[in-house]
């Protein structure tokens, strides 16, 4: 579940502009644009450190959501007998204070942290972009109402937004998705309008209205690509965002139901207890920390890879 | 370290920083000055003591105001004077003589028997909407008066005689009057003071904000920094100033459980106002001396819905109560040494035993089940635990919910909501088993019975019993202080049977305190007279 | 000039009063009332709580009293902590915040923006990797556990300064360092990914072969540019840390505002919301007038527009 969402962040940058070279572009133009990804690709695995992110980040995912399968204890096996013990043989992990296996348990909060981190960070950099690049594209007075919409929800405080949200709905899953993907795609049209603001006054932007191409063709083909390099900035820093705020959540008690819990619950547990019982605090934190350290080593291996100028380098 | 903690130090001598380097503690100074710096959980909705409701605003009421009777500092039961020098009852405990003494309010006022009427009209005046209201319906008249009936404060039994003596009717015969008169929702304020602010029925009046603020009791407002700290000194008109040996206490609003412990090591704090589960065996090893468990009147329960299939089978609700480990879950998830809860009335009330009618048995547990309709579980529906959000409150239903699920077989599910909203589904009766708590107002059964009587505001279960209802009607009135407690006790042993409830645990309070701090005596309702207490510079 | 920010004062007050009617019927619509108690209330009494703070009119009414009211300045009371004004409540707090979060911000600046150069100028070498892997600390551990730790550190292990509390300047030292630590993370990113973007512009291929020195191109034509996305980010960061900074506030008992915004959805104090909604919309919309105006200096080719 959680490499297929990775993939599908990839994907989806990728995605809008073969589908819509085909539909609109002629054939020598859909080449160049699929051989522009697999020169990325190439340069992207030049890039040792990124590479060794990407691996241990798939890593973790695979221990994530394989990892529960293989392990002989079920994530709410309690042992109150047991209580909190170190790691041990039996325990790699640990148990936590009612007992229950801590490997496990940090597997599965994984599984849900990092779908949190994923989704919505999909869901913001599908609405960002379009929204930035048009708002800054067509410029004028559907920027002003444009970006005065961005304005009006980026005032609203996401705090008592989200406990509000969340006090009405129950708590879903799916509901801090949403909720927190509808807040961060604010940030990312920002920086996208931002971006295509300062490349439409750049020549090849204006070679491209004078020669009469679509705004959508422009859009996607000219502005978008030229402003990917901050996009994925932002994005890699959407993912660890997202799981901070997620973790903020927990702090709250906001977030996922029990038994269930996310590694933001689980540091939260583990740092109430850190002094007494650290393995609760040290593994969890440190798989969290790992995997905000990978996206973001491989964040600036895609931000290399995938910007047209360093390409010329 | 010792290298590093030198790198540090001459860092910090570098930016300035005052304070660094072994100085005194914060708790070291404040203990030489005698003043007290206490934990106090949140910050107070306000100093009203008729519009607050809460501990932690009980906490600082009780320094700042004084009833008729004070808390006794070592003894709960016993009746300590206050504002009364001395008092009587005739022989049916109906109608009780106080007589006040010669003291003042802090703007210098004396203080008057009418005060006291006035504070107590003043509660039970409708538009003022006080909470607490209904603790005074034991007088007579009250009630009626406060629910509008009439608006004539004559009609209930407050006669003011003269400006030292006041007399008060009851309903019916009530011995524990005095223990009663403990509670805030007695205590006086300043009638000129409140007229002055907006009158009597004023919610918003601003007559117990820092600024206005004029109590009776031995110490007065200093300062009061919202979310910081409140702080009160010695309040030189208080009738037994020289009694106080406190130059002051701080109350810190730290809600925090894990960032109190770090400022009562980091030497900000004398005393906690609550201690984490989990570290109260760390504390026990390390800190014997610091740490304090004691017996508190309270009872940890889940309510059930009793409205509600398949709670509505009393064989379902007992095969509840009786198929988790009580003794375990006190033993490894609370760990405060809280007594497994096997009736519903704590212990430590005079005359009044605990029940021990819900034991833990598994094997009966299933039997029940089984007759219920659900051997072994099989075709139990999916319920739910409602609890508000709090990781304490989650831990205990995560043990309840896998001791079901290994004992009956039944999947029970958890599902927390913020405080407010579980209020809401707990009195609109939208849950299946809610994670429930009280503690007791004054020192006897009734303040744990009454509740469940049908149509109780506090009952949230759908639960009805005639006979339960007839028995607490008739101990009201009871003529013996011995019929009455038999009459509960008949009462309790009824909840019992029906359980609309789970027992869980018997409270205590477990708490850190400076062994410096002197003249503070366990007690079971948490109130400490705080003119007693003293803090050594040692 | 003066036209562009006079049309975006006049837009940020409808933003305002958008922002106003969305919480409103959001608070009106939440389950959960600020009046409900843990010991009962007869339903008497209740309805005589809620006739003092109207809410026993229609919301329709409600609402048309409240805006009236706050056009006039008044936030009306908190409906849970009586006798406090929410204009009390704020005066109070907010000070405490704008300490908090200006000191909680120039950390993060001073940390995160050289930082963020160096890691771009020296890219791919140690000078890259090192700030950066630092700076991305603060932003890999929550401030839940980073504050903790650092008043274990710091408050108990070495006690060189207070765990919690507000009293004086060396108060001010570990919730600021738990904040801007956090924010500078995000500067560092910010600013290293501006400056590459800026570093790799033909024009600066075009410098570097003219032999113009690697100092004057970062100095004097780069580094303007490059610090845009670090400066649009400014609006947002002091807004989150001001309105965020709950659990740095939490730990280390600082009485902010933070903590109200919590508090306020959680005790459901209407009035409470309302206020500090308002408030911090209002903190936005200054904010991103003065990050429009920045982007605008900073960068010659963007018109106000």
């Amino acid at each position: 579940m959680t490499d297929h969402s990775e993939t599908a962040v990839l994907g989806n940058e990728a995605a809008p502009l073969p589908k819509h070279s085909a539909s609109e572009i002629a054939d020598e133009e859909l080449v160049e644009g699929s051989s522009l990804w697999k020169d990325a690709w190439s340069r992207l695995k030049k890039n040792k450190l990124a590479v060794a992110s990407l691996v241990i980040f798939l890593v973790i995912c695979v221990f994530c959501v394989v990892g529960p399968f293989l392990v002989p204890y079920d994530s709410q096996q309690q042992d109150l007998f047991l209580g909190a013990t170190g790691p041990s043989a039996e325990h790699w992990f640990g148990t936590d204070t009612l007992g229950r296996d801590l490997l496990v348990r940090t597997m599965e909060g994984g599984r849900i942290s990092l779908m949190v981190g994923l989704v919505a960070t999909v869901v913001s950099l599908l609405i960002g972009v379009i929204y930035g690049a048009t708002a800054g594209y067509l410029g004028g007075k559907v920027d002003a109402a444009m970006m005065r919409f961005v304005d009006l929800l980026y005032a609203l405080p996401f705090t008592i937004f989200v406990i509000l949200l969340m006090v009405a709905f129950g708590r879903s899953m799916w509901l801090m998705f949403v909720a927190i993907g509808c807040v961060e795609w604010l940030s990312m049209a920002r920086i996208v309008r931002s971006g295509v603001l300062g490349l439409k006054k750049q020549e090849f932007v204006e070679a491209a209205v004078s020669l009469g191409y679509s705004h959508k063709r422009i859009i996607l083909r000219h502005l978008i690509p030229n402003v990917l390099g901050p996009v994925i900035v932002i994005a890699t820093l959407t993912v660890p965002a997202v799981m901070l705020l997620e973790a903020f959540l927990s702090f709250l008690g906001l977030g996922v139901q029990p038994p269930n819990a996310s590694w933001g619950v689980l540091i939260n547990e583990g740092q109430q207890n850190m002094e007494i019982f650290p393995w609760l605090l040290m593994f969890p934190a440190f798989l969290f920390a790992l995997t905000l350290f990978c996206l973001n080593f491989l964040g600036d291996g895609l931000r290399d890879a995938l910007d047209p100028k360093s390409a010329k380098d | 370290m010792k290298l590093l903690r030198n790198v540090i130090l001459a860092a910090c001598m570098g930016l300035g920083l005052a304070s660094c380097g072994d100085r005194e503690r914060a708790t070291d100074v404040a203990a030489r000055e005698g003043i007290l710096m206490m934990g106090n959980g949140s910050e107070p909705k306000g100093l009203d003591p008729h519009l607050v409701t809460g501990v932690p605003e009980n906490k600082i009421i009780s320094a700042l105001l004084e009833g008729l009777i004070s808390y006794h500092p070592t003894d709960d039961l016993k009746p300590e004077p206050g504002m009364a020098e001395s008092w009587e009852s005739n022989d049916d405990y109906t109608v009780w003589t106080f007589h006040l003494r010669d003291a003042k309010w802090s703007n210098g006022d004396p203080v008057r028997a009418g005060d006291f009427a006035y504070s107590w009209q003043r509660i039970l005046t409708p538009a003022l909407g006080a909470e607490y209201a209904p603790m005074l319906y034991v007088i007579k008249g009250a009630q009626a008066f406060h629910n509008g009936e009439t608006k004539d404060f004559s009609t209930v039994g407050v006669k003011v005689i003269d400006d030292k003596t006041l007399q008060v009717t009851l309903e019916g015969p009530t011995p524990y009057f005095l223990n009663m008169l403990k509670h805030y929702s007695f205590f006086p304020v300043n009638p000129r003071v409140v007229e002055e602010n907006g009158g009597m029925a004023d919610r918003a009046s601003r007559w117990s904000t820092f600024e206005n603020y004029v109590g009776n009791g031995p110490f007065v407002l200093k300062e009061w920094v919202t979310n910081q700290v409140i702080r009160v000194e010695p309040n030189p008109t208080y009738w037994d100033a020289g009694t106080v040996k406190l130059k002051g206490i701080e109350f810190y609003p730290v809600e925090n459980a894990a960032t109190e412990e770090t400022m009562f090591r980091g030497g900000r704090l004398h005393m906690t106002n609550t201690v984490q589960p989990d570290k109260i065996p760390i504390f026990k090893e390390k800190m014997p001396n610091e740490l304090k468990i004691e017996p508190y009147l309270g009872t940890y329960f889940y309510r059930v819905n009793v409205t509600r299939p398949p709670f509505d089978n009393p064989k379902v609700r007992e095969a509840l109560a009786v198929s988790f480990d009580k003794q375990l879950l006190v033993d490894k998830v609370t760990k405060g040494g809280q007594a497994p809860a096997t009736g519903y009335v704590p212990a430590g009330i005079p005359g009044y035993e605990t029940s021990d009618k819900v034991k833990y048995d598994p094997e009966l547990g299933r039997k029940l089940l089984a007759e219920a309709g659900y051997p072994g579980g099989k075709g139990f529906p999916k319920a739910e635990i409602l609890i508000n959000t709090s990781e304490a409150h989650r831990k205990i239903a995560e043990a309840m919910q896998a001791m079901w699920k290994q004992n009956l077989g039944i999947d029970v599910g958890i599902y927390n909501q913020e405080w407010k909203v579980y209020l809401d589904s707990q009195s609109n009766l939208d849950y299946d088993i809610s994670r429930s708590a009280w503690i007791g107002d004054y020192v006897h059964p009734s303040t744990f019975i009454d509740m469940f009587t049908t149509g109780n505001g506090n009952n949230d279960t759908g639960w009805s019993n005639p006979q339960y209802d007839r028995l607490v009607a008739q101990a009201q009135v009871a003529q013996s202080e011995e019929e009455r407690l038999g009459l509960l006790r008949e009462a309790e042993n009824l909840l019992l049977t029906d359980l609309p409830i789970v027992p869980v645990y018997w409270y205590t309070r477990v708490y850190l305190k400076d062994p410096r701090v002197q003249g503070w005596y366990p007690k079971l309702l948490d109130n400490h007279p705080y003119k007693y207490v003293s803090i050594n510079a040692e | 000039m003066a036209k562009f920010i006079t049309l975006r004062f006049l837009q940020g007050i409808l933003v305002l009063l958008g922002i106003y009617a969305v919480t409103f019927f959001l608070v009106a619509a939440t389950p959960g009332s600020p009046f409900s108690s843990e010991r009962a209330i007869q339903p008497e009494i209740l309805a005589q709580i809620e006739a003092f703070y109207g809410y026993d009119k229609p919301t329709s009414e409600r609402f048309i009293a409240s805006l009236g009211n706050i056009l006039h300045g008044d936030f009306g009371p908190s409906a849970v902590y009586a006798n406090r004004s929410v204009t009390d409540i704020i005066a109070e707090s907010f000070p405490v915040s704008l300490k908090l979060g200006s000191i909680s911000l120039a950390i993060a600046l001073l940390l995160g923006i050289p930082a963020g150069i160096i890691a771009a100028v020296k890219k791919n070498t140690w000078l890259d990797y090192v700030p950066m892997s630092t700076a991305m600390a603060g932003i890999c551990l929550p401030t839940f556990v980073m504050g903790p730790l650092l008043a274990l550190v710091f408050g108990l292990i070495f006690a060189v300064l207070p765990v919690a509390g507000w009293f004086g300047p060396e108060f001010v030292v570990l919730p600021s360092a738990t904040l801007g630590l956090y924010y500078a993370a995000y500067f560092a990113r910010l600013t290293r990914g501006g400056m590459l973007e800026m570093l790799n512009q033909d024009w600066v291929r075009t410098a570097r072969a003219k032999g113009v020195p690697e100092r004057t191109i970062v100095w004097k034509h780069c580094l303007k540019g490059g610090l845009i996305p670090a400066i649009t980010f400014l609006g947002p960061a002091l807004a989150g840390i001001i309105s965020g900074s709950f659990v740095v506030e939490t730990i280390f008992q600082v009485p902010g505002l933070g903590q109200w915004f919590v508090k306020g959805a959680l005790n459901r104090d209407d009035f409470l919301i309302l206020g500090l909604t308002v408030l911090f919309a209002s903190l936005i919309v200054l904010m991103n007038l003065l990050v429009d105006i920045a982007q605008v200096a900073l960068n010659p080719r963007l018109k106000y527009d």
